[in-house]
């Protein structure tokens, strides 16, 4: 199934509905789920969107192995027990676990360096697909490439299940200070700009010319508290995606909550110091810098 | 609150308002009329509650106040949901009941069924909106005050069998609301549906 157009003349899988339904997520939450039950509860906190995935990425990190593509059948019964959109992660490169999820109605399709990656050299050419792709970036370049095979969403890396907000706010940051760059360039120095990136011209003229992203900017990787995604917009990010966060923390439905709320208020230290109390215990954490060299995820994808 | 806020506060102030966005009761006293952007229905009506709007918006809607909602935003305005039942069995959608129709969500089906097509609006002059539908609702039923002001053919045939078919409901008017299953605010060239709120606004 790709981009057609019927008898009707209404056309499916077009840049406008895959990039349009990011637009409708922003300003949202989207939850990591591992069960219907978790789904449910995100549901009921106001998540915009929630992931199925079979282990969280904190989970992924302790447990080891390769990470793969959730079972269809798993993503299936989460499909059926909400009304908001589900999204699932396909691993980088693995072009058929995204023409699988597409095939079992999934509404977003992230490809993910929280799995393992399936193809070196190769990220998804996401263009031929009528699902619509979120995909990670460290950095604008990042970024752009991803948005130049098709991805209709970008996320910050961040360094997902560490609970660890640092590397998000590390790529928040040089995104948006690479976009700020470009738009004092002259025109005629936007050729080196791109090449400088490895990106086409055109996607860098239109961020110049813009500001901003040509398609919705979100954040992931490491956020655990209402205060951390309050952050997260204040740097930038138009919505955030919260993984081991919240269903490896004490009270995952008054976090859920919680950090539904401060995304909302992100400008309002009021609400987000009373959302913040008495929410239980945070997920552990883990400190970055003390991972071994392979388990950096955010180094995974080029 | 949440979804094409931006979207919709531009293409307001291309179609000649002056828009603010609205996150308060108190900020809702200030307005003339209220746009309800495209979201996600589920959480917009959570949202609405925990941040102690619903009751304040239902009562401005209940005085008279315009009112536009497109996409999740008319799923919110109408009166009656249907498919609207949490697994607990309580509705996952309140509705703010300021039209008298029935509101099927995601009627088009899932995200890969999401399309865009031209479409006639009624009172909307200069030739067929481009229409951009996103797990798009439709309505249903329509109760006698409502005028119908754009359908659509079927748009997908595996759903034609069932509920879709050559004049499905994607516009409505009561009074001075009005509400699109389809986003004109993404398309920032055209601001014609904006413009018909600004100036029903304006009439109100």
């Amino acid at each position: 199934m790709t981009t057609g157009e019927n008898a009707v003349g209404t056309t499916t899988g077009t840049d406008g509905v895959k990039r349009g339904m990011a637009e409708m997520l922003k300003g949202g939450v989207i939850m990591d789920v591992v069960t219907p039950e978790q789904a449910r509860i995100a549901e009921q906190a106001g998540a915009v969107a929630v992931m199925a995935l079979e282990r969280v990425p904190a989970d992924i990190r302790s447990q080891g192995g390769v990470a793969r593509m959730s079972d269809p059948d798993m993503i299936a019964r989460i499909v059926e027990s909400v009304s908001i959109p589900v999204m699932a992660k396909a691993r980088i490169g693995h072009f058929v676990e995204a023409r699988v999820l597409q095939s079992a109605g999934v509404d977003y399709i992230d490809e993910s360096e929280v799995l393992t990656p399936a193809d070196e050299a190769n990220h998804i050419d996401k263009w031929p697909f009528t699902v619509p792709f979120v995909c990670g970036a460290t950095n604008l370049g990042e970024a752009l490439r991803r948005i130049s095979e098709g991805a209709a969403m970008i996320r910050s890396k961040g360094e997902a299940g560490t609970g660890n907000v640092v590397e998000a706010t590390r790529h928040m940051r040089q995104i948006r200070a690479e976009m700020r760059r470009l738009s004092v360039l002259e025109s005629d120095e936007l050729y080196a700009a791109a090449k400088e990136l490895r990106v086409p011209v055109e996607l860098v003229r239109e961020v110049a010319r813009t500001g901003k992203l040509p398609v919705v900017l979100f954040t992931a990787g490491g956020i655990a508290t209402p205060a951390d995604a309050a952050m997260m917009r204040e740097v930038g990010a138009e919505g955030v995606f919260v993984g081991s966060g919240i269903f490896k923390s004490g009270d995952p439905q008054a976090r859920a909550e919680a950090i539904v709320k401060a995304t909302t208020f992100h400008d309002d230290p009021d609400v987000i110091a009373k959302v913040s109390r008495g929410l239980g215990e945070a997920m552990v954490g883990l400190n970055v810098d003390s991972l071994p060299e392979d388990q950096h995820y955010a180094r995974r994808g080029w | 609150m949440q979804g094409g806020v931006a979207e919709h506060l531009a293409a307001l102030e291309r179609g000649g308002a002056r828009p603010r966005p609205v996150r308060r009761p108190e900020e809702l006293a200030g307005v003339h009329g209220l746009v309800l952007p495209g979201g996600e229905s589920t959480t917009m009506s959570r949202l609405l509650e925990t941040f102690e709007l619903f009751e304040p918006v239902a009562e401005r809607l209940s005085e008279g106040m315009p009112a536009y909602g497109s996409c999740a935003g008319m799923v919110l305005l109408g009166n009656r949901v249907l498919d609207n039942e949490a697994p607990d069995g309580s509705p996952a959608v309140r509705t703010l009941d300021a039209l008298d129709v029935a509101v099927r969500r995601n009627a088009f089906g899932r995200q890969v069924d999401s399309f865009e097509t031209e479409v006639d609006v009624e009172g909307v002059d200069g030739g067929p909106v481009h229409a951009v539908f996103i797990r798009a609702p439709w309505v249903e039923k329509t109760g006698s005050g409502v005028r119908v002001l754009a359908t659509v053919d079927t748009p997908d045939p595996h759903v034609a069998g069932e509920r879709a078919s050559a004049g499905t409901i994607v516009a409505v008017r009561q009074g001075p609301v009005l509400a699109t299953a389809f986003h004109p605010e993404l398309v920032t060239t055209d601001e014609r549906v904006h413009r018909y709120f600004v100036q029903t606004v304006r009439a109100a």
